[in-house]
């Protein structure tokens, strides 16, 4: 598969009142053509941090200390704004999380949706909004040409996001990052945004990059998972691997406080206790070590490195090297060790 | 919108109402008449000009017949100046006041706008420092005392504008100036804090991963978005404007209205302080009212219902 | 993939009790709110040089009978119109000399003062120490400005919470009020009271108060308003509190940042008033100096004698630049997002 998008090695930090607040600390990954890759982890923990710096669309506080972002081999740190500016919207596109303020409220949404095509393409205004109407209908707006020039404060949560969706999608870009698409809207409504989001993949053929904290609505759209704590991910596989087979404790913390449709109707959901670190004096050794009932002493000590568990299975744990006890994981995720058994695959 | 256009217009009234009421009041509370100390009027004489003003009536019909006069836009006679009505007073002297307010509105607000707008986008660097300071100093140097200064130093020693009098362009410059301060300040403070508002709103995010350029993204989308609640603040600069008026205009000796109200309060000339407060109240009611209308035209949330609908 | 580094064994012993990880370490200490305001007020080097500037206002005002070197209202004709003079110190503009005809001449001398005599800001056309009437003109301006800000505070305070405590018809009925007060213009309703009133201290501070107190209203029933909603206050109401201790124990608190801040917007706006009124000369009577009598009396000789305007128009822009520079320090210690974001 074709590698559009990589990114090697990312720090980001923030200069903040306290200090400066290392936010994004060794990042890498990479995007495969037409794949959906969901980055999960609790709020804070630098998903959103991550997929903005793919655009440059960080604070004015945050500076990408190091690092590179390659799209198709090209390194986007290095380009100026022009060229970013360029890209914005026409090869990457982004949708944020609060449909009710991501659209301006003073312009009717059919000129929203028509600016991508008016900044990149060299087209009339007319043929701009004959296109933003038939986006709009693919997004599923009812009845989109009388609705062009309404604006956004006339439409419901959900179908601002299909507008949101609709300004991202116009320009066919090749990448689509959805920042928690789905957190601010009703759960029925999340469905039917993921669904829109999956038949439009199909469509257009865009990869995408879907950040949430719910590990429940990621099993519905994504290919890969990556599992991000404090600025750096921990552990990234399948959807399968990470679902049944997961290797660091913190991905375990996150499966066991999800309700399963076997969990027993009286039991209580597990949270993980404490805390996320502080990253303006990011710990030494791995940043979940505190609140890890299974935390050895060089997990305090010694950032884990990533241990390969299978062909596209990573985790970022000592318990995975071979001097590690043998540690029994919680009940919920033996369980799950049984399924991914039954699913045919390795687990430990 | 109609209805709530009516629906102001009743309280434009009402308020009107209530102010010349209290005004009326307020002045019958005034302890002597402007008469009093003029010995040389027999009580005879005394007697004739207290029933030409009507002054020899209960309070009641006096009030009533000032209610009427109201209605019928008479504003009262003056006891001084050759007992010209008030609105005569008002119609002869107000093009200057209107000419050096207005003036000094689109000059401050302009301005106003545009140093704002500037701190905002350069945020914290040195052109917000200074236009900060800028700011500052308009809203804290009270009109009088920059009239002074510069009616001083541009005008009396350095001779570039004429010193006073009211005859020509060339003459409202530096009142302009003095009462563009203010408006200025009051204007490019508000309209930074809407602007930096606005920058960090979720849609200008979007605005930016559209592929905006960040010019782009300001004339477009943040400019229209943070000068539609400056328009709120008009009214307020309004009255600012007014109030430094009379100060302004007594300084440069301009036949004003503000100077007028100066000279009435000095004079003791109560029909005609009553006349210009009913003026001035109605004139900035009016102002309100435009403001207000005029938001709910440019803001198509207020124009088109309330808020958003879920 | 990376290399797994080399490590001794005995690291990998599992330090926590699986079933009970210690947590809740919170590494940065914690502040209350208030000393959090504190500290993001006095890291901002404009507030602080603000408020130390005030404070030296206040105090000189405070001791101004131990500090003023002269009576503020003794006259003496035969020192009239006398430049500044610091002393026996030779500082060009602060030495005694006036442009006479196009000569620098020793006003002191031609006035026949004593030897040794000097006015650090020289006399007025009555021949008072202008230093000494410009420290007790700012008193007196400040307590106007103390004055009408404590009866705003009076009014407007409990005027906002209980409307926007009670809501439905009484808030409606109060905000009607509000609204037909605020639609007079402010200056209007002064000088009426002035005019009615008899000029002095009590009549500007009522005057000034009369209208001023709206628009803490305001913003004290807004804020009540959201408050009131809030979960604590729901939860108080619940356990039975009752309205007096919910308003002293939780809304006073959660109201006094907006309630500091606009004190900081009135102190100036009263001042201003008080200068303006005593400018257009129906503000304080004579022989009493307030910053708005002085300015006044300069004026008249501002073209021959600039320095009895400049002294007291600067005093008057310091305390109404530090006021309003203090207030935005305020703004941006109690509600850091409104600057920094």
């Amino acid at each position: 598969m074709d590698k559009i998008l990589e990114v090697k090695d990312l720090h980001v930090d923030f200069d903040t009142y306290n200090g400066v607040v290392h936010a994004i600390r060794g990042v890498n990954f990479h995007l495969n053509a037409g794949e959906t890759l969901a980055i999960v982890g609790e709020s804070g923990s630098g998903k959103s941090i991550t997929v903005r710096s793919i655009l440059q669309l960080l604070a004015s506080n945050a500076t990408i200390s190091k690092g590179e972002i390659l799209y198709h081999g090209d390194d986007l740190l290095q380009k100026n704004a022009k060229e970013m500016d360029n890209l914005r919207g026409n090869k990457i596109s982004m949708i944020f999380q609060d449909p009710m303020t991501s659209l301006d409220p003073t312009m009717t949404i059919g000129k929203q949706v028509a600016e991508p095509l008016l900044i990149h393409n060299n087209v009339s205004k007319k043929d701009a909004l004959k296109r933003a109407e038939e986006v709009l209908r693919l997004v599923g707006i009812p009845n989109p040409a009388a609705r062009m020039n309404d604006y956004p404060h006339q439409f419901s949560g959900g179908q601002r996001q299909r507008i949101v969706i609709a300004i991202a999608i116009v320009d066919y870009p090749e990448i689509l990052i959805a920042d928690e698409p789905t957190t601010a809207l009703d759960v029925t409504v999340q469905a039917q945004i993921i669904d829109l989001l999956r038949e439009l993949q199909q469509k257009i053929g865009t990869s995408i990059i879907f950040i949430t904290h719910d590990l429940g609505v990621v099993a519905g759209i994504a290919d890969r998972v990556a599992v991000m704590y404090a600025g750096r991910f921990v552990e990234y596989g399948s959807v399968d691997d990470i679902f049944f087979n997961p290797q660091h404790p913190y991905t375990w913390g996150l499966l066991d406080s999800m309700p399963t449709l076997d969990t027993n109707e009286d039991a209580r959901l597990n949270s993980i206790p404490g805390t996320p670190p502080n990253l303006l004096d990011p710990p030494a050794g791995d940043a979940f070590a505190p609140r890890n009932a299974y935390a050895m002493q060089i997990d305090e000590e010694q950032q884990p490195p990533f241990f390969q568990v299978s062909k596209h299975h990573f985790a970022a744990t000592w318990l995975l090297h071979p001097d590690a006890p043998k540690v029994t994981p919680p009940a919920g995720i033996l369980n799950r060790y049984e399924k991914f058994k039954k699913l045919g695959g390795n687990a430990k | 919108m109609t209805k709530y256009i009516l629906k102001r217009i009743f309280y434009l009234f009402l308020t009107l109402f209530i102010i010349a009421s209290l005004t009326f009041f307020l002045m019958k509370l005034l302890p002597g008449t402007p008469f009093s100390n003029q010995n040389r009027m027999s009580p005879d004489q005394l007697k004739i000009v207290k029933a030409q003003y009507g002054l020899d009536q209960s309070v009641f019909v006096q009030y009533v017949r000032y209610m009427g006069g109201l209605l019928q836009g008479n504003l009262g006679t003056s006891f001084q100046f050759n007992n010209e009505p008030v609105t005569a007073l008002i119609g002869q002297r107000l093009a200057p006041s209107m000419q050096i307010g207005a003036q000094a509105m689109v000059v401050g607000t302009v301005f106003g706008i545009l140093l704002g707008a500037v701190a905002a986008i350069r945020k914290n660097t040195w052109a917000d420092t200074l236009a900060t300071f800028v700011s500052i100093l308009g809203l804290s140097i009270p009109s009088f005392v920059l009239a002074v200064l510069l009616q001083f130093y541009l005008a009396y020693k350095w001779r570039i504008f004429p010193v006073a009098l009211w005859d020509n362009f060339q003459s409202s410059i530096l009142p302009t100036i003095a009462l563009a301060a203010l408006p200025l300040g009051t204007v490019a403070r508000f309209m930074r804090t809407e602007m930096v508002d606005v920058m960090s709103s979720d849609y200008i995010e979007l605005a930016k991963a559209k592929g905006n350029s960040s010019w782009k993204v300001v004339t477009k989308h943040a400019l229209r978005n943070s000068l539609i609640p400056v328009v709120t603040i008009i009214g307020p600069m309004a009255v600012s404007v007014m109030t430094g008026s009379m100060v302004v205009e007594n300084i440069f000796s301009i036949p004003g209205i503000g100077e007028q109200f100066v000279k009435s309060i000095t004079t003791n000339d109560y029909p005609t302080i009553m006349g210009l407060t009913i003026f001035y109240s109605f004139l900035l009611i009016i102002v309100y009212l435009i403001v207000d209308i005029l938001y709910g035209l440019i803001d198509p949330r207020i124009r088109l219902g309330n808020g958003g609908k879920e | 993939m990376e290399q797994i580094p080399q490590t001794p064994k005995e690291k990998f012993k599992l330090v926590h009790d699986e079933n009970n990880a210690e947590q809740e370490k919170i590494s940065t200490p914690a502040l209350t709110y208030m000393q959090d305001v504190r500290r993001r007020l006095f890291k901002n080097k404009v507030a602080v040089v603000c408020l130390t500037l005030i404070s030296i206002i206040v105090l000189i005002s405070i001791f101004a009978p131990i500090i003023a070197p002269h009576n503020p209202n003794a006259q003496n004709v035969t020192m009239s119109n006398l430049p500044p003079k610091l002393g026996n110190l030779n500082i060009p503009g602060m030495n005694g000399y006036q442009n006479m005809g196009g000569k620098m001449v020793d006003a002191y001398k031609q006035a026949g003062a004593p030897k040794g005599t000097s006015f650090i800001l020289g006399t007025d056309y009555l021949g008072r120490d202008l230093l000494s009437r410009i420290i007790y003109g700012t008193r007196l301006s400040l307590i106007v400005a103390v004055l009408a800000t404590l009866v705003d505070l009076l009014i407007g305070v409990p005027y906002g919470i209980v409307s926007g405590w009670k809501g439905g018809k009484t808030d409606t009925f109060m905000q009607r009020i509000v609204e037909i007060v605020s639609s007079v213009p402010n200056l209007i309703v002064v000088i009426l009271m002035m005019i009615v009133l008899k000029p002095g201290l009590t009549s500007i501070v009522i005057a000034i108060a009369i209208t001023g107190w709206v628009t803490m209203a305001r913003l004290v029933r807004a804020q009540t308003f959201q408050l009131k909603e809030q979960e604590y206050i729901l939860a108080a109401r619940t356990l039975g509190e009752s309205s007096t201790k919910i308003a002293t124990k939780h809304l006073i608190p959660n109201l006094s940042s907006t309630i500091i801040i606009q004190t900081m917007f009135t102190i100036p706006n009263a001042i201003f008033f008080e200068a303006f009124l005593s400018f257009i000369g129906i503000g304080i009577p004579a022989p009493n100096a307030s910053l708005g009598t002085l300015l006044s009396d300069g004026q008249k000789a501002f073209r021959f004698l600039p320095y009895q305007m400049w002294a007291p128009a600067i005093i008057l822009s310091i305390i109404m630049i530090a006021t309003n520079l203090l207030g935005d320090g305020l703004r941006d210690a109690f509600d850091p997002q409104s600057s920094e974001h």
